[in-house]
């Protein structure tokens, strides 16, 4: 009960904290000068149409860099907390003294039968597998149709992120759930761990590369005018934005597949 | 707009009481991922003025006019950066969480009020 | 017009809200979280940021609740059927 009070209490305070921004805030008329520079020169200087993509890409640059690192660190935390039970370091493990001088918490009774040791490691409780059916055939072939469609889709959506709505991380997604058509429907094309991990980590590494070169050839770090700018609305325009995007698309997409496939486990055949 | 504010308000302050009350650790993580929700609508919602239309050039809304016509794009580059993160956290809680039963075999939070397994 | 369309949009996600808080069974809740997020990707098209709205319809209702499942069918396969009705 105590408990319970403590929650509307905590509640209750957090609700008057913000309370201002409630009640004291009112619609703008117009854009703040910061946001009113982004608008009426970003699509001369940088060449892309799509306004929200040049905050992304070129004047929050180092932003979308932070994000890609702690995406990338969340990857490497799931896989490393899931690896299989038989893989992992055993720290309670008594030592095995053979059959006849047992460990002093079993009674007499296992030893009369078959001679085996302790079992290692926490004891597991039985695990229940329910026997899986094969995939219809109506399902295989629907998701292998509809998987290069959706490859495709996501790529389109990455490669016109500076025309259109979407972008890098949108593309990257629709690319993840491809990969997840095809786990769901269980179709045995084995997704290779290590193509995927090499992948990533190239257009990551591309993608820093890409800033750098930046320094050198234009005005600063990830500045998207070491290529040129070309005609404003066509696919090839915008300097570097369609090679980073697609960059950024390939790397989210990758790293999404392994989080799903780390987190899926092994397949129970 | 004032009223998706207050949505995103409401929907924080009923993530935050499940957050608090709810003992099963899965239950927890669900009212985290509406708190995120609800944090994406506020910051949306503060980026809106009245009347206009969404941020990109085109045949509708040409370069000279644009900074009469177009919403601020500055909260919608943030709020896509946040969704994302806030997959990846999820992730990795719930990681967390399945490590955590397969160790002690409960997802009941009281069981795990030692510091030391 | 659209405060309307938008008040009713609200409602329905504050009800999924208390009904994913509240209910018995942990599918439910997790499914109801992600009807929180489609219809949050419908407000965004109102509210005109449209790449918000496709990123919030993909990852929110999308692999936000492919997440949630995988981790709960680990948690079944680990063997954990009595963790659901030891819930307040």
């Amino acid at each position: 009960m105590i408990k319970k009070l403590f929650s509307i209490i905590t509640i209750v305070l957090f609700m008057l904290m913000v309370l201002p921004l409630i009640t004291g805030i009112f619609p703008f008329e117009e854009l703040s000068p910061v946001a009113s520079h982004y608008v009426s020169e970003g699509a001369d200087e940088l060449g892309a149409a799509n306004l929200v993509t040049s905050v992304i890409v070129t004047y929050r640059g180092l932003d979308t860099l932070g994000e890609v690192t702690v995406l990338f660190i969340a990857t490497a935390g799931v896989g490393f907390l899931l690896r299989r039970e038989e893989d992992m370091p055993d720290f309670s493990e008594k030592p095995q003294t053979g059959a006849a001088g047992a460990a002093s918490d079993k009674g007499p009774g296992p030893e009369k039968k078959s001679g085996m040791g302790k079992t290692p490691g926490p004891e597991k409780a039985p695990v229940v597998r329910a026997s899986l059916r094969e995939s219809s055939e109506l399902l295989l072939s629907g998701s292998m149709f509809l998987f290069p469609l959706l490859v495709l889709f996501g790529a389109y959506i990455f490669i016109h992120g500076h025309l259109t709505p979407g972008g890098g991380f949108q593309g990257g997604v629709v690319i993840a759930s491809a990969m997840l058509l095809l786990m769901l429907a269980r179709v045995s094309l084995h997704l290779n761990h290590l193509v995927l991990s090499f992948i990533e980590s190239l257009s990551g590494l591309a993608y820093v590369a890409i800033g750098i070169a930046g320094i050198f050839l234009a005005a600063g770090f990830l500045d998207n005018r070491i290529l040129p700018l070309g005609d404003f609305g066509t696919l090839l325009s915008a300097g570097a934005i369609p090679v980073i995007y697609s960059l950024i698309g390939l790397k989210v997409g990758t790293e999404l597949t392994n989080i799903l496939i780390t987190m899926r486990g092994e397949e129970q055949s | 707009m004032k009223i998706v504010t207050i949505i995103g308000f409401l929907l924080v302050i009923i993530g935050a009481w499940g957050m608090l009350t709810r003992k099963n650790l899965i239950r927890i993580i669900i009212g985290f991922s509406i708190i995120d929700t609800g944090i994406h609508l506020i910051i949306v919602s503060i980026g809106y003025l009245q009347g206009r239309t969404a941020p990109i050039i085109d045949s509708t809304v040409d370069k000279a006019t644009a900074v009469l016509r177009v919403v601020d794009p500055i909260p919608s580059a943030l709020v896509l950066t946040a969704i994302v993160i806030g997959l990846a956290i999820t992730a990795l809680m719930l990681t967390y969480a399945v490590r955590m039963f397969r160790e002690k075999r409960s997802l009941y939070i009281d069981d795990y009020k030692e510091l030391k397994w | 017009m659209s405060t309307v369309i938008i008040s009713v949009f609200g409602i329905m996600m504050i009800t999924a809200a208390v009904y994913a808080v509240y209910t018995r069974s942990l599918l439910t809740a997790i499914i109801s979280s992600g009807v929180i997020s489609l219809l949050a990707s419908i407000v965004y098209i109102l509210l005109a940021a449209p790449d918000v709205a496709m990123t919030e319809a993909a990852i929110g209702s999308g692999l936000t609740t492919v997440v949630f499942l995988l981790a709960l069918k680990r948690i079944h396969q680990l063997g954990g059927a009595e963790e659901e009705a030891s819930d307040d």
